[in-house]
């Protein structure tokens, strides 16, 4: 397990997973009833839609771009959910492969406007954004709730897992893709050729990797885990609204970064991507429990545990350039 | 003679290719649809001292965007962009609010408007707490050397936070009289804010003009190495032009709070960095730095401002105007890419 030894590459993970320990270890030091296995998993299912933008993000940032849709397409997602089964009657079953494929569809419009027309993903994804939040509109200018039996059977569902607790399917889903996403990036071509562009697309276009089809299915990855984490979020809230989930791409962003994932694309691990969601998660539980904190904290403290991370890996990046260690360039392109 | 007709077709040959002729063509479609559509909407009329109409009313909306679109623009030159604009106009309201406040207070039967903090004070205090956020942004670029897109992440994420915290998760109404005139009064018939916007124009473009900060700029952006071994201070100027942008953004926010009265931590210049990123980028400057245009980036406001100002007035269900963005946006990207512009053309001749 090359990927788990201590680098000054897999360090920012290390890093986080310690923090996260630690302050899930203060948390319950502080505060009475904060070590439980069902605070925990209440993370999980918390953040579930969160992890899977995030993982779909990953992959963007891998890539060297970004994906500001998300948000956007989460929201979406939600508003045809709940206008499908409570308007048109659709059987859920049916409308969300439907829909899965649909924020697949747009995440690869994205990623082809991006990749044929040289314009910066940062603008594409931003019409993209501007979009999605628009036809929220089109379709309902007000919330809509989401009485289907099978879907608020799915939001009430438990699993127990262990002496732990229980969590809900949303989670099992979310742990699904997870997997499916660590199997995608570590042990596929697709995979290392995400990691190829991220680190320097022209050498990649040089060794003859499909760098046009890598990068448009990059964004259709972001599209598809935008619209998974639609339908949880749908289903966790029960409701349909065009203004959910606003800024949720900073949190996917941000989760990312946190655990590890370098901005300029190349370095980055799925699982550490994980670690970061957990971390956004414990401090807002933290935030919570601590009751007389106002939840603005939680940004501030986000924004501060960023430019942490932000730094850590420039530092990391700066004393590399120093030493010069001949096996970097092999590193990188297993990792 | 000969030189006359060859210097006539330069020029049309040079504006055709100024990266600024497709944006204004935008623009004067925009407001050309606007004046059919709409009778009254060119007419302007005299009330209460200054003038009146629909254009005035665009132009007025438009000059906070315009403000941090100038700032915007000198950063994009610097190959950086400062996505935490929005958070650092709603930081510089708030402080602006919490400093002023103010309170109405019946004084011997006469309504009295009194401030926690005089105005000057306030305002500089606002400015400054803008420039300072803009200078952490800068160090973080400039002395770090992290990516700017994600050194300004973070203040993006945390000055919301920070906003609220001085607000106190409250939205903080202002009761006092002069401080509205920054973003809702008249001088000599137009909006006080366009004058501000105008001075920095003026300002910056004598800068870029007849200053050799321009040129260094440019230069920075365009060929960092090259820039670096002439000599120039990549630093210094990215402290500087970090700082500088978060000093327009903080203006934005005193136009933005004084207009509407009141400071609100979550929502003020909430999107507003996606708007003025649009508005460079329609005005012609390249996200990748290098050369920019002060000009483009006001004409890119006003579009921006146009399109929302005629889906309102046009009775278009006001839920459109993000889609319409979007598809305005998409539009005069592919016109300026120039992979777009041969891509159409070969499918138009194999077709």
């Amino acid at each position: 397990m090359k990927a788990l030894r201590l680098t000054s590459q897999t360090l920012p993970s290390w890093v986080a997973v310690v923090l996260f320990v630690a302050m899930f270890a203060g948390g319950s030091l502080v505060y009475p009833g904060f070590f439980s296995g069902q605070v925990f998993l209440n993370l999980l299912i918390d953040n579930a839609f969160v992890l899977v933008v995030a993982i779909g993000m990953t992959f963007v940032i891998l890539s060297g771009g970004i994906d500001l849709s998300v948000g956007s397409v989460v929201a979406l997602t939600t508003m045809v959910l709940a206008w499908g089964v409570e308007r048109a009657h659709w059987p859920p079953l049916l409308l969300i492969p439907l829909l899965v494929a649909g924020g697949a569809l747009f995440g690869a419009a994205m990623g082809f406007v991006i990749q044929v027309f040289r314009i910066p993903a940062f603008i594409v994804t931003l019409a993209g954004m501007f979009l999605a939040r628009g036809l929220c509109y089109l379709i309902s200018i007000d919330s809509i709730a989401i009485t289907e039996p099978l879907l608020t059977e799915l939001s009430q569902a438990r699993i127990p897992v262990g002496p732990l607790g229980e969590v809900s399917p949303g989670v099992v889903a979310a742990a699904l893709v997870l997997v499916a996403a660590v199997w995608l990036a570590h042990g596929t071509a697709f995979g290392r050729a995400v990691y190829a562009i991220g680190g320097n697309e022209r050498s990649a276009l040089l060794m003859g990797l499909p760098v046009a089809r890598t990068r448009i299915a990059v964004y259709a990855v972001s599209g598809f885990c935008a619209s998974v984490g639609g339908v949880l979020f749908g289903i966790y809230t029960l409701s349909g609204y065009g203004l959910h989930a606003q800024g949720l791409e900073l949190d996917a962003i941000a989760g990312a970064v946190i655990g590890g994932a370098l901005l300029t694309g190349g370095v980055g691990y799925v699982m550490g991507t994980l670690t970061g969601v957990l971390m956004l998660g414990v401090i807002q539980t933290l935030i919570m429990f601590d009751g007389s904190l106002s939840s603005w904290w939680t940004r501030i403290v986000i924004g501060a545990l960023l430019g942490l991370f932000c730094v850590l890996q420039r530092s990391l990046e700066l004393a590399h350039r120093f030493r010069r260690v001949p096996a970097q360039a092999h590193t990188r392109a297993t990792a | 003679m000969k030189l006359a007709s060859e210097s006539v077709a330069r020029v049309a040959g040079s504006m055709t290719r100024s990266a600024q002729f497709w944006p204004a063509v935008v623009l004067v479609l925009l407001l050309g649809i606007n004046g059919v559509l709409n009778p009254n909407f060119f007419v302007l009329s005299w009330r209460e001292g200054h003038l009146y109409g629909a254009l005035v009313d665009i132009l007025n909306r438009a000059a906070p965007l315009m403000a941090v679109a100038l700032g915007m623009t000198v950063v994009i030159a610097t190959r950086g962009i400062d996505i935490s604009v929005g958070a650092v106009v709603a930081i510089s309201a708030a402080v602006a609010a919490a400093l002023i406040g103010g309170s109405l207070k019946i004084v011997d039967g006469q309504q009295t408007y009194v401030t926690l903090t005089s105005m000057p004070i306030a305002l500089v205090a606002a400015l400054g707490a803008a420039a300072l956020c803009g200078l952490f942004n800068g160090v973080l670029v400039g002395g770090v050397g992290i990516q700017p897109i994600i050194a300004t992440l973070i203040l993006m994420v945390a000055g919301r936070g920070i906003a609220q915290l001085i607000t106190g998760g409250q939205i903080i109404t202002i009761y006092y009289r002069p401080y509205f005139f920054i973003g809702g009064g008249y001088l000599l018939g137009l909006p006080f804010s366009l004058w501000l916007v105008s001075a920095l124009l003026a300002i910056m473009a004598w800068l870029k003009h007849r200053t050799a900060l321009g040129l260094f700029i440019q230069a920075s952006g365009g060929n960092p190495a090259a820039a670096r071994l002439s000599g120039i201070n990549a630093r210094g100027l990215l402290l500087a032009v970090y700082s500088f942008c978060g000093f327009t953004a903080g203006l934005a926010g005193l136009m933005i709070s004084s207009n509407v009265k009141s400071a609100d931590g979550n929502n003020a210049g909430l999107l507003l960095e996606l708007d003025a990123i649009l508005a460079v980028t329609l005005g012609g400057t390249s996200l990748l730095g290098g050369r920019f245009s002060l000009r483009g980036s006001v004409l890119g406001a006003l579009i921006i401002q146009t399109l929302t100002t005629s889906i309102y007035s046009l009775g278009v269900p006001p839920e459109i105007n993000l889609v319409v963005k979007a598809v305005v946006v998409f539009a005069v990207c592919l016109v300026q890419s120039p992979e777009a512009r041969a891509w159409l053309l070969r499918r138009g001749t194999a077709a």
